[in-house]
C-alpha cells in the first residue's frame, strides 16, 4: 500500500544548529499518526517541511528525501499544489482578519473556485467537519479573529480542511484551548480519519495514546522509535528512553 | 502586616507625585510654542486673511493681492510628487518586507534607503537641478520639481510604509501560505488590506513635508512670480514653471521691499494651517480605520 508520506534520511538545519539529524519515517494513509516528543524536539520542523513552509525560513537548509503521496516534494514546481495537498493547523489557532466565511471560503477562492453556490457547499461542509457550523450558521459574515480560542481553532481546521487536502497536520493544535474543546476536536479527528491521514503532532502523550494508530518519538531531532502506539507505550518498547518519557519520568 | 505609614511610603509617593508632575509639565510644554507660534501668525495675518486673499493674484509687485498661483502651485507639486513617490515607495516596500531574504544586497537597499532619508534638502535640490532639469532635459518645471520632491519623499515613505506592513503578524501570512495562497495573494488579501492606515498615514504626512520645503523647488521649477487665471484649477501645464507657497513666503519677507508685514503673515498661516488640516485629516484616518482594526 502506497505511504501518504515517505521520509528519508532527512536533515534539517537552522544555521549552526540541527533541528532533525538523519530521520526516516514511513506514514501510512488513513490513519491518525502521532509524533510525540518533548520541546525542541524537530516535531514542528517535520510538519513544515512536509509542506515546504521551512522554504520561508531564510537560514533553513534540508538535506534527504520526503515523498508525499509519492511524490517527491522538492520536484514540485508549483508549490502551493503541495500546500493544497497538505492541510495545516499551527498551534494557537489563527483565525484570520476576515469573515468567518471567507476564512473558509479564503483557500479556494486562491486555488481559482469562484461559483458562489460551490463555495458556500465548500464552507458548509468544512464548518460541519470542524464541529463549528452549528455555533456559527447564522453569523458568518462576522470577524473570524472575534471568535473565542476553541471556537477560532476549530474555524482552523475548517481552514486547512478548505482545500481538500489528502493529508492534515496538527502542531500541538490543543496547546491554548480548553479540555472540552480538546475533546471536542479530538471527535472530530477519529471520524476525519477515513478520509484524510492525520498527523498529530503532540507534546500530551496521552493525546497520541487516545488516538493515534501509530507513533513516533522524536528527541533532541533524532527518531528514537516509530511504531504501533500500543508498543510504544507497553511495557517494554524499544527504547528505554520511551518508556521513561511516555511516563513522565523526563521530558 | 499592616497597613500604616512608613517613611519609604512617604519618600515612594513623594517620588511619584514630583515624577508625575515634571513628565506632564514636559508633555505641556510641547503644546505651547505650537499655540504660541499659530496665534502669533493669526494675530499678525488678521487684517489680511479672507477668501479673497485665497483666491486672487498677488499684485502692485507682490505687495498686495492674494496668494491664488502660490497656492495651486504647491497643490500641484505636492500631487505630482506623491503620485510619482507613492507607487514606488510603496511597492519597494513591499518587496523589502514582503519578498526579499536578508542578504548583502538587501542591506545595501535598506542603508540606500536610510541614507537617502538622511540627505538634507538642498542637495536634494542640486540633484533635482543636475538630474532633472539639466539631464533629462525637463527644463525648469512643475515636472522636474516634483520629481526632486518625490526622491525627497520616497525614503520616508519605503520606511513608514515598511513598518505599517511589519505590523502585520506573522501568523496571518503564514496561515495563507500554508492553505497554498502565493506570497502575492497573501499580500493582496491579507497583508495590505491589514496595513493600509499605516500606509496611508505616512503617506499623508509626506504632504506637508513636501508643501513647507523650498529649497528643492527653488532650483528645479518654482518662480518667484507667474501670472495664471485667477481661480482657474488648471491653470498650470506641467512643464511650466509655478509659484508656490514655501517659495513665496521666502521671497515676499527677505526679497522684495515695503510688503506689509500682514502679506507674508497671510501666507504662512495658509501653509501652516494647510499642513496642520492634513495632518488632522492623517489622525482621524488612523483613528477611523483602527477603530476597524480586525484582530
Amino acid at each position: 500500500m502506497q505511504k501518504a508520506v515517505e521520509i528519508r534520511d532527512l536533515t534539517v538545519r537552522y544555521g549552526a544548529t540541527t533541528a532533525l539529524k538523519g530521520v526516516s519515517l514511513d506514514i501510512p494513509r488513513h490513519e491518525i499518526f502521532g509524533i510525540i516528543g518533548p520541546a525542541q524536539s524537530g516535531k514542528s520542523t517535520l510538519l513544515k517541511v512536509i509542506n515546504r513552509t521551512l522554504e520561508m525560513k531564510p537560514d533553513a537548509t534540508l538535506e534527504g528525501q520526503v515523498l508525499v503521496e509519492g511524490k517527491n516534494i522538492h520536484q514540485i514546481k508549483d508549490v502551493t499544489q503541495l500546500r493544497r495537498l497538505v492541510g495545516m493547523v499551527a498551534p494557537l489557532p489563527v483565525g484570520l482578519p476576515l469573515s468567518i466565511y471567507e476564512n473558509v471560503a479564503f483557500a479556494p477562492r486562491k486555488a481559482g473556485l469562484r461559483d458562489r453556490a460551490k463555495l458556500d457547499q465548500r464552507v458548509e461542509k468544512c464548518l460541519r467537519q470542524a464541529a463549528l457550523w452549528d455555533e456559527v450558521k447564522d453569523r458568518l459574515d462576522s470577524l473570524g479573529t472575534k471568535l473565542s480560542g476553541g471556537q477560532q481553532q476549530r474555524l482552523t481546521i475548517a481552514r486547512a480542511l478548505s482545500h481538500e487536502p489528502r493529508i492534515l497536520c496538527l502542531d500541538e493544535f490543543s496547546i491554548a484551548i480548553d479540555p472540552v474543546t480538546t475533546m471536542r476536536i479530538e471527535e472530530v479527528l477519529k471520524e476525519l480519519r477515513s478520509q484524510v491521514t492525520i498527523i498529530l503532532v503532540t507534546n500530551l502523550v496521552q493525546q497520541a495514546r487516545r488516538l493515534a494508530s501509530q507513533t513516533a518519538f522524536l528527541l533532541n531531532g533524532e527518531l528514537v522509535e516509530f511504531g504501533p502506539t500500543d508498543q510504544l507505550f507497553s511495557e517494554q518498547p524499544a527504547s528505554r528512553k520511551t518508556y521513561e518519557y511516555v511516563r513522565g519520568i523526563f521530558g | 502586616m499592616t497597613f500604616g505609614e512608613t517613611k519609604l511610603g512617604r519618600k515612594k509617593r513623594r517620588n511619584e507625585a514630583i515624577a508625575k508632575v515634571v513628565f506632564l509639565g514636559m508633555a505641556l510644554s510641547m503644546i505651547l510654542p505650537l499655540v504660541l507660534i499659530v496665534g502669533y501668525l493669526f494675530h499678525q495675518a488678521w487684517p489680511i486673511l479672507s477668501l479673497d486673499f485665497l483666491t486672487a493674484m498677488p499684485r502692485r509687485g507682490m505687495r498686495d493681492g492674494g496668494i491664488w498661483p502660490a497656492l495651486l502651485g504647491t497643490f500641484y507639486l505636492v500631487t505630482i510628487s506623491l503620485v510619482i513617490a507613492t507607487p514606488i515607495g510603496v511597492a519597494a516596500a513591499i518587496y523589502l518586507n514582503e519578498y526579499s531574504r536578508d542578504n548583502w544586497f538587501t542591506r545595501l537597499i535598506h542603508l540606500a534607503v536610510v541614507n537617502l532619508a538622511g540627505v538634507p534638502s538642498i542637495v536634494h535640490a542640486l540633484f533635482g537641478l543636475g538630474a532633472f532639469v539639466m539631464f533629462a532635459h525637463l527644463g525648469r518645471s512643475i515636472l522636474a520639481a516634483s520629481l526632486t520632491l518625490a526622491i525627497m519623499t520616497l525614503p520616508v515613505i519605503i520606511a513608514s510604509t515598511k513598518e505599517a506592513l511589519a505590523s502585520v503578524p506573522m501568523a496571518f501570512r503564514e496561515a495563507c501560505w500554508s492553505v497554498g495562497a502565493t506570497r502575492w495573494q497573501t499580500i493582496r488579501g491579507i497583508v495590505l488590506p491589514n496595513s493600509i492606515s499605516g500606509i496611508l498615514t505616512g503617506i499623508i504626512l509626506q504632504v506637508s513635508r513636501a508643501a513647507g520645503e523650498t529649497a528643492p523647488i527653488m532650483f528645479t521649477g518654482a518662480v518667484f512670480y507667474k501670472a495664471i487665471p485667477e481661480g482657474r484649477l488648471f491653470a498650470y501645464g506641467l512643464f511650466d514653471q509655478c509659484m508656490a507657497l514655501s517659495m513665496h513666503l521666502f521671497t515676499i519677507s527677505t526679497q522684495v521691499p515695503e510688503v506689509p508685514p500682514a502679506l507674508p503673515f497671510g501666507t504662512a498661516v495658509v501653509l501652516v494651517m494647510t499642513v496642520l488640516l492634513v495632518n488632522a485629516a492623517s489622525i482621524a484616518l488612523r483613528a477611523w480605520l483602527r477603530s476597524r482594526k480586525k484582530w
